[in-house]
């Protein structure tokens, strides 16, 4: 698949940035000592905000007729995409209540703002989730189609937010907390291992041959014409091909940028490095992401010549 | 009703006629313009809704040329439809026509990611997606003679490879041909149930080929081989 520069800026960054609001709600309510501080909440939710918003324009950049944006909330029942995109508007009016609520109250907040920011932090999660299932439900890519898409996007959402919310903390306080130390490392551990199953899984052949594409599938079948002599849409598209040792090269690029030096970084316990750490790591899931879509094989393909995906 | 296509490998020939046809009639029908990009330059790319690929089967001496005309196959369980999020693709109850609803589109690209048989293409000025429309603009036109109420691609082709008709009805052409020439869908296994049917290529003696001896060839030879020292 044609990796679109727009969608991967958005996922990465939405991702970060719902995973942030979701770890910082979950702390702040049960009661974290160092996130009992206003400047941290709202730095850390002015930051999960900027990322978001920042996400949600660029996912429109690659719509090719932007002015029908708006008719997206309206198949709420069938479609991933349009349930996405009525959770990602439902979450604001909830986190930007949470933090008018922190901005006037303080941190310690009565039981409707401590409503609010409980939902947006479940909407948040519900978001991400919606994302991932638009690549999950397609039947068509058989590198998508699977529950290790929905775990890799939650995961590697998280483990982001976790590193920025550790940053965000240490940089305001001065100081870097040991628990969100802790769960950033765990979360950098966890985002390893499902990118880890998911590239093993990956490897494995299955799914459509040209035989079953074509009906032949007692006999070898091979293109001998795509029946066009310059490209078309799905060539553009679909045609996507990066050469095998480059892939490789891209994911040992992919794992240590992401995960490996992230957490060294963090064991060296000083608030300036975890937020290059989380630079790092945003960075490292650029790569990733752009790697879920070169090494994501469609079925067209097996129309145009290719002998399985 | 459930109208589609049967499209016949065995006479086919390749000739493109229907891939032709089939813009010229929707650059100006309901979905149209069907746009290209750059299409006198160097690399231009244009919105198709019929495409024709050329597959060897088999090896040789058993090979066979199959020329394979793909357009939208109406599926029963149409995927292209359920991802749309925007209500612009949609799935007609009374026939099984699958459209797009240009006004309404905007361009995301998913249901061509969620079709299997590459029949949706975006139109690189409009922004929208197109598609096979079965020719809605032709089959129920009361204003032309009764036998011209068919898709464009299947008036022209000059074997009469496509043959249109409704596969719900079982003394229809379509679903006579498909029982009995054993139609095929392309890659059932992943259940969108197309209803566009392939023929399958009549089984043929295999061409033999041997030396032809007679006697003017093997003088023939003689002399051949006595200008060659
Ligand atoms: S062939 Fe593709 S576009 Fe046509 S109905 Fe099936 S899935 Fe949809
Ligand atoms: S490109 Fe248009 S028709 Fe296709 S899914 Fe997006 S909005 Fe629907
Ligand atoms: S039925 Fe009409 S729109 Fe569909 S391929 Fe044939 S000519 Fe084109």
């Amino acid at each position: 698949m044609h990796p679109a520069f727009s969608v991967l800026v958005f996922t990465v960054m939405s991702g970060a940035g719902y995973g942030l609001i979701t770890l910082m709600v979950i702390a702040h309510m049960s009661g974290l000592a160092q996130l009992q501080d206003s400047s941290t909440l709202l730095s850390g939710g002015i930051l999960a905000f900027l990322l978001i918003s920042g996400g949600l324009l660029s996912s429109t950049l690659h719509l090719a007729n932007p002015k029908n944006a708006w008719r997206s909330f309206s198949r709420f029942r069938t479609s991933w995409l349009s349930r996405e995109a009525v959770f990602a508007v439902l979450f604001y009016p909830f986190l930007l209540l949470y933090l008018f609520g922190i901005y006037s109250q303080g941190t310690e907040l009565n039981g409707f703002f401590q409503l609010m920011g409980t939902v947006a932090a479940i909407l948040a999660m519900v978001t991400l989730f919606c994302t991932s299932m638009i690549y999950a439900s397609l039947k068509t890519i058989r590198q998508w189609n699977s529950a290790l898409t929905p775990m890799n996007y939650l995961a590697l959402g998280l483990m982001s937010g976790s590193l920025l919310l550790a940053a965000v903390q240490g940089i305001v306080a001065g100081d870097l907390n040991g628990t969100l130390q802790n769960a950033a490392l765990g979360l950098v551990v966890l985002g390893s291992v499902t990118k880890l199953i998911y590239l093993f899984w990956i490897g494995k052949p299955q799914g459509s041959t040209i035989q079953t594409a074509t009906g032949f599938t007692q006999a070898s079948v091979r293109l001998l014409d795509q029946g066009h002599t310059s490209n078309s849409f799905l060539n553009d598209e679909f045609g996507y091909t990066v050469e095998a040792n480059k892939l490789l090269r891209l994911r040992g690029g992919m794992l240590l940028l992401a995960f490996v030096l992230p957490f060294i970084l963090l064991m060296l316990n000083s608030a300036a490095l975890t937020l290059i750490a989380a630079l790092l790591a945003i960075g490292g899931l650029l790569v990733e992401r752009w790697l879920f879509f070169a090494e994501a094989r469609h079925v067209v393909r097996l129309y145009h010549g290719d002998q399985r995906t | 009703m459930k109208l589609g296509l049967v499209v016949d490998l065995d006479t086919c020939v390749g000739c493109h006629g229907c891939a032709t046809a089939c813009k010229q009639w929707n650059t100006s029908g309901t979905i149209g313009p069907l746009s290209d990009k750059d299409p006198y330059g160097r690399d231009p790319n244009g919105a198709w809704l019929n495409r024709i690929r050329t597959y060897e089967v088999d090896d040789s001496p058993n090979s066979k040329t199959v020329n394979m005309p793909m357009s939208c196959m109406h599926c029963d369980n149409a995927a292209c439809v359920t991802v749309c999020p925007t209500g612009a693709s949609y799935k007609r109850e009374e026939d099984g026509i699958v459209l797009v609803d240009q006004d309404k589109c905007m361009g995301c690209n998913l249901c061509s990611w969620a079709c299997p048989y590459g029949a949706r293409e975006l139109d690189p000025q409009q922004g929208t997606m197109k598609k096979c429309t079965l020719c809605v603009d032709r089959i129920y036109d009361e204003k032309l003679p009764e036998d011209e109420r068919k898709p464009a691609c299947v008036m022209t082709c000059p074997t009469k490879s496509r043959v249109f008709g409704d596969f719900d009805d079982p003394d229809s052409e379509v679903s006579q041909l498909v029982r009995e020439r054993a139609g095929k869908q392309l890659m059932p296994e992943l259940g969108y149930n197309p209803v566009n049917t392939y023929l399958p290529p009549r089984n043929k003696p295999v061409v033999e080929t041997y030396d032809v001896s007679s006697v003017k060839n093997t003088v023939k030879k003689w002399v051949n081989k006595v200008i060659a020292r």
